[in-house]
């Protein structure tokens, strides 16, 4: 296994050179695809051979027991995973067949093409709803000129506009939680990613907040790609169309299978994810 | 028909344990004894130079002359007591030579902080933080020796280049060429003395930024300066201004290395570049060796106004830190 260096510094943006990888031969799938990536903490390997598809337009929840490596798993699919100190990974992520991790690629770009969608509810201080939205285009240099409807536009689709139009000069944190989260969603929905990742975005939310944050996934998903983490197994089966379920046995976090949700909540191959899914550990 | 009685609100004790209560007694007499301090030090103040007021009014903050008629105490007492005390000047000198202090310091110090907590290679970040923290604690006198020393060379060649270029403004503007010890030179040492308390302020606060506001602008798509201007330096602001009030808090009082650094005049000037200047800090320390009994008094009025200047600057900043506190 090659690993690939990263930068070593949360201080430095820029990425290190990397050795070549023999696996990076162009597919033609579209959508997000692992292939077997290994995630590591200075000498810690958290995540061991990975290899997943995401399809466009579908929704795919992670589900899995704490410190299985959802949250690593999915901070290397928009390469975030680089800002902690001394990570390092292996393996090749692909967006629509080119891999994410090429030298050539600006990490900005990718993140501009896969949004991200934390736990914890984030506006930016400071900044008004609808500068909350524009963030992005700002943050990313982006040429637009129609700012009135892009807010509208994000708002709506993230299922926030009825509730803000009369208010979008109010600060970010003026809304509640459900609010806010649904803000978030927004602001990242304004630099059009083609694939939006959620880290438990529901965790801090009340359920009628978190029915709305459902409602709004499924209807992103029209549009774009969602891959979402969740300990809750009623949303992931509410919510997704394929689930992916890692483990870990005391080692790194590993796939133990993947597949429609259906037939994750139904039929599984594996004894321990129909454990899992029942309640029965974790 | 009922009607339901408003009940009266019940009165709510609350008991507090023995740990409770000595804790309590504890911090308040802390609290209190450093308030009567500085009630007795206000009093004090005010006691001894309540006669120079009753004497000079508002003159002696406005007025340019200073003059103790010492004679008259070696056996002359006949003759009125021709002292005249005002420091005009000095309150405009003081103010003067913080505000070049406060225009270079605060630009350096962001700039420094910014580049600690994000730009500094790991290796060598504690080194930075340690050696600021040592910077901020060396007496002010070793700044004023090495501004003497060392540091005049080059703010002369710096005065000499902004009076060339810019020496049409007024402020820039000079009598004689003889820019060592003009107000620029020494606001730039007193520059170099708040620098390491500001910017070691900075740094803290804008360590503080969550990391989670810092990831979600890079996963905007955003470099690390769209995530400093746009959620590190908003955050921070309230503290960097507290560390600047810091700053500002040492660069108004400072008193040896203006001492050091400037000819002490009587004269109200705006020309930074000239060699005429000096504050009310460095004032006191100057006359007080060989100072008259009312002299004494005069000066002590003078220690009274910095004190409410100090008083006032320090208000004014907590307002403004109230104020630009983000909510959320
Ligand atoms: N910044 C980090 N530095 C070092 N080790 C880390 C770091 N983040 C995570 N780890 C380790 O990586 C492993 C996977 O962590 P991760 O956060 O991905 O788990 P998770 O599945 O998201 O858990 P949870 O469901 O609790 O969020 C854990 O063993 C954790 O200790
Ligand atoms: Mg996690």
């Amino acid at each position: 296994m090659m690993q690939r260096t990263m930068n070593m510094t949360n201080s430095d943006l820029e990425t290190t050179g990397r050795t070549s990888d023999p696996m990076s031969e162009v597919t033609s799938f579209r959508g997000l695809e692992t292939r077997s990536v290994h995630a590591w903490f200075g000498k810690h390997h958290a995540l061991a051979g990975v290899s997943l598809r995401f399809p466009e337009r579908t929704v795919t929840g992670l589900i899995g027991p704490s410190g299985c490596g959802k949250s690593t798993f999915i901070r290397l699919l928009n390469r975030m995973h680089e800002f902690i100190p001394s990570a390092a990974m292996a393996g090749s992520v692909l967006l629509n067949g080119s891999d994410i991790y090429d030298p050539s690629e600006d990490p900005a770009m990718i993140r501009l093409k896969v949004g991200m969608v934390f736990q914890k509810p984030n506006p930016f201080p400071a900044m008004s709803i609808r500068e909350n939205v524009l963030a992005g285009i700002k943050l990313a240099h982006l040429k637009r000129d129609n700012h009135d409807d892009i807010v509208e536009q994000c708002l709506t689709r993230a299922g926030l506009w009825k509730e803000v139009k009369d208010r979008l000069d109010a600060s970010g944190g003026s809304l509640s939680g459900g609010q806010q989260q649904r803000l978030c969603i927004a602001r990242s929905l304004a630099v059009e990613p083609q694939v939006l990742l959620m880290d438990e975005p529901c965790s801090a939310l009340d359920p009628g907040s978190t029915l709305r944050i459902e409602e709004t996934i499924k209807e992103l998903a029209e549009k774009i790609t969602v891959i979402i983490v969740t300990h809750n197994m009623q949303q992931a089966s509410r919510v997704s169309d394929f689930c992916a379920f890692f483990l870990t046995d005391g080692g790194p976090g590993y796939l133990v299978e993947a597949d429609s949700t259906r037939k994750m909540f139904t039929n599984p191959s594996d004894p321990r994810t129909a454990d899992y899914v029942q309640g029965k550990f974790g | 028909m009922t009607t339901v009685e408003t009940p009266a609100p019940r009165e709510m004790t609350v008991i507090y344990s023995r740990a409770d209560r000595v804790f309590r007694g504890i911090v308040t007499a802390g609290a209190l004894t450093s308030l009567i301090l500085l009630g007795l030090i206000a009093s004090f103040l005010v006691y001894r130079s309540s006669g120079i007021f009753r004497e000079f009014g508002l003159k002696f903050i406005t007025g340019t002359e200073w003059f103790s008629d010492s004679f008259r105490e070696v056996g002359d007492e006949a003759r009125p007591d021709s002292s005249v005390f005002s420091i005009g000047p000095m309150i405009v000198g003081s103010v003067v030579v913080a505000t070049i202090a406060m225009l270079i310091a605060v630009p350096l110090s962001i700039g420094g902080a910014l580049y600690i907590e994000f730009y500094a290679p790991r290796s060598i970040y504690r080194v930075l933080v340690a050696m600021l923290d040592l910077a901020a604690a060396i007496p002010s006198l070793i700044f004023g020796l090495w501004g003497i020393e060392i540091f005049t060379a080059f703010g002369v060649r710096w005065a000499t280049f902004l009076n060339d270029r810019l020496g049409f403004l007024p402020i820039f503007s000079v009598e004689f060429e003889n820019f060592g010890r003009s107000p620029f030179v020494a606001g730039c040492v007193l520059a170099s003395l708040v620098v390491p308390i500001t910017t070691s302020v900075a740094r803290e606060v804008y360590s503080r930024t969550p990391r989670d506001l810092i990831d979600t602008c890079y996963a905007l798509g955003g470099s690390k300066w769209g995530a400093i201007r746009s959620v590190v330096m908003p955050y921070g602001r309230s503290g960097v201004i507290a560390g600047a009030m810091l700053g500002l808090g040492r660069a108004l009082g400072e008193t040896v290395a203006i001492y050091l650094m400037l000819n002490l005049v009587f004269k109200y000037s705006y020309q930074i570049l000239d060699s005429t200047g000096g504050n009310v800090a460095s004032m006191i320390a100057l006359k007080f060796g060989e100072a008259t009994d009312r002299e004494i008094s005069a000066l002590i009025a003078a220690g009274l106004v910095l004190f409410i200047i100090t008083l006032i600057v320090n208000m004014v900043a907590s307002n403004i830190v109230q104020r630009t506190t983000p909510r959320s």
